[in-house]
């Protein structure tokens, strides 16, 4: 379908500050069709609110079923108890072979608005809540192309908690990371002996550690191997040695992130469907927040985001430049590689290579 | 540029069978279009405030309980009030051809009864799309 017709970013942006709830849903399709004038028009949004205050963005991923959104449904109910104006950002696959996706995450998040009271809850509509479904389009990582973006949008719009759903995950689509001030991850009872927790990927991403659906058997197991996969990994991580009888060194430091804060991530356990454990959630939450607040965690979370998101626009645009070459470089190049007679790590130094020749013939 | 058609599957009312709704849904996923869901018993409210933030171009309506001419009207109001009345409406269940024009004279493009081949449905709405 053609793009629809370019409104002025500044007047689409003093709308979105005005609360029109159309103009808002109209920016984020333009960030996630990459709309040339969707950045311009965020950038004003963002320089002009009138409450620069940061939301609270909370990443909630996990396999597919373990509950996220019944969960996120009760998250919302807490927030709006408190007055906050909650936005959720729900993503779900796109076909890879149609393009064409069911959202479908949107309708497990009503539970805020039949239980309300008041005059809107007879229509069963709550005006401080705004969720937005989005398709991953080919995104592998679990969330969507400017699911980011998106983030920031509703942070301009005043919504003092933005929570943004992954698309069902399994072991390592750990995008949310860049995104969120704290990610949950939620699992389930029964979903993998301990050797799934030590193994890398997701469980590196969590905060926060949720066993829904905990009124199942094999619940407080969960909660045991994921505790123990902390502490061995804490363990390891201030060199001391968590082999059983041993003392001292281990000899060795893991290297990469520093996760000091990793063996206190609270494991809890919850039923979402009937909102135990919620409450507990809630603090949780808070006090994640709090501290990295204190600890300028969060702003430094958002930097490393920040220039995270930039390189994967980057990678996008350089492979759109590759579209851009002319001639059939590209299936010339395949059939070498079929034939036998070229590696695809030549191939791409050959295509890199003809990249960069055409950025220089254009600068000059 | 090449946009995604983003369509909203609404059941408003009180039946609750959503059979057929689903197989439009998955239909219009395997046509290329991104289908928001909502499941049973959606008040109009819901429905309009869903279409907005969800910035679809289509709103599908599936009923079975005989309230269409009471809840369809409603829907393209609440629509209205909220500068949305430029989306493609369109309806499908049981309606009766006689309800039929005073839906369309409320604004609803199309009624597809029973039986309608999800084809037709679907290049419907592409073609009144590329029209607009």
């Amino acid at each position: 379908m053609q793009a629809r017709e370019a409104p002025f970013p500044g007047e689409l942006a003093r709308r979105i500050r005005l609360g029109e709830e159309r103009a808002l849903a109209r920016l984020i399709s333009a960030l996630e069709d990459g709309e040339s004038w969707s950045g311009k028009t965020l950038r004003i949004l963002r320089s002009d609110s009138a409450s620069p205050k940061l939301s609270y963005v909370i990443g909630i991923t996990g396999p597919p079923g373990s509950g996220k959104s019944t969960l996120i449904d009760k998250l919302i109910g807490a927030y709006r108890d408190r007055g906050e104006r909650v936005a959720v950002l729900a993503v779900d696959p796109s076909s890879p072979f149609t393009g064409g996706a069911i959202l479908g995450d949107r309708i497990r998040m009503q539970g805020r608005a039949f239980g309300s009271t008041g005059a809107s809850a007879e229509a069963g509509v709550d005006g401080g809540v705004f969720i937005r479904s989005l398709a991953s389009r080919g995104r592998l990582g679990g969330l969507s192309r400017a699911s980011a973006q998106a983030a920031r949008a509703l942070e301009a719009a005043g919504y003092g908690i933005v929570i943004v759903e992954t698309v069902g995950i399994g072991q390592s689509e750990v995008d949310i990371v860049r995104l969120a001030d704290c990610v949950v991850l939620v699992s389930m009872p029964g979903s993998g002996d301990e050797i799934q927790t030590i193994k890398a990927g997701v469980m590196e991403i969590g905060d926060v550690f949720v066993v829904n659906k905990a009124d199942r058997p094999g619940a407080d197991r969960a909660v045991e191997e994921i505790r123990t996969m902390l502490e061995i990994g804490a363990a390891l991580m201030s060199g001391a040695d968590p082999r059983p009888g041993a003392e001292g060194e281990v000899g060795h430091r893991p290297s990469g992130r520093a996760r000091s804060e990793e063996a206190s991530a609270p494991v809890l356990k919850t039923v979402a469907a009937s909102g135990e454990g919620l409450g507990e959630l809630v603090a949780v939450l808070d006090a994640h927040l709090e501290r990295a607040k204190a600890s300028g965690e969060l702003q430094a979370r958002r930097r490393r985001g920040a220039i995270a998101e930039a390189r994967t626009l980057l990678s996008e645009k350089v492979l759109g430049e590759l579209e851009a070459l002319e001639g059939g470089l590209e299936a010339e190049l395949a059939d070498e590689i079929v034939r036998g007679d070229l590696e695809a790590t030549e191939a791409a130094d050959i295509l890199f290579e003809s990249i960069r020749r055409g950025a220089r013939n254009e600068g000059a | 540029m090449d946009r995604k058609i983003r369509v909203l599957v609404a059941k408003p009312g009180l039946d609750g069978h959503d059979r057929g709704a689903k197989v439009v849904a998955r239909a219009m996923r395997d046509a290329g279009m991104e289908v928001i869901y909502t499941g049973l018993r959606q008040t109009p409210e819901q429905i309009a405030q869903a279409a907005v933030q969800e910035d679809v171009d289509v709103v599908a309506l599936s009923i079975l309980s005989g309230a269409h001419m009471q809840l369809f009207p409603r829907v393209m109001r609440l629509l209205a009030e909220k500068g949305a009345d430029d989306l493609l409406v369109v309806a499908g269940g049981v309606i009766p051809e006689d309800d039929i024009p005073f839906l369309k004279e409320k604004g609803i493009a199309a009624v597809f009864g029973p039986g309608t081949p999800t084809r037709e449905a679907i290049d419907f709405i592409e073609a009144n799309l590329k029209a607009r």
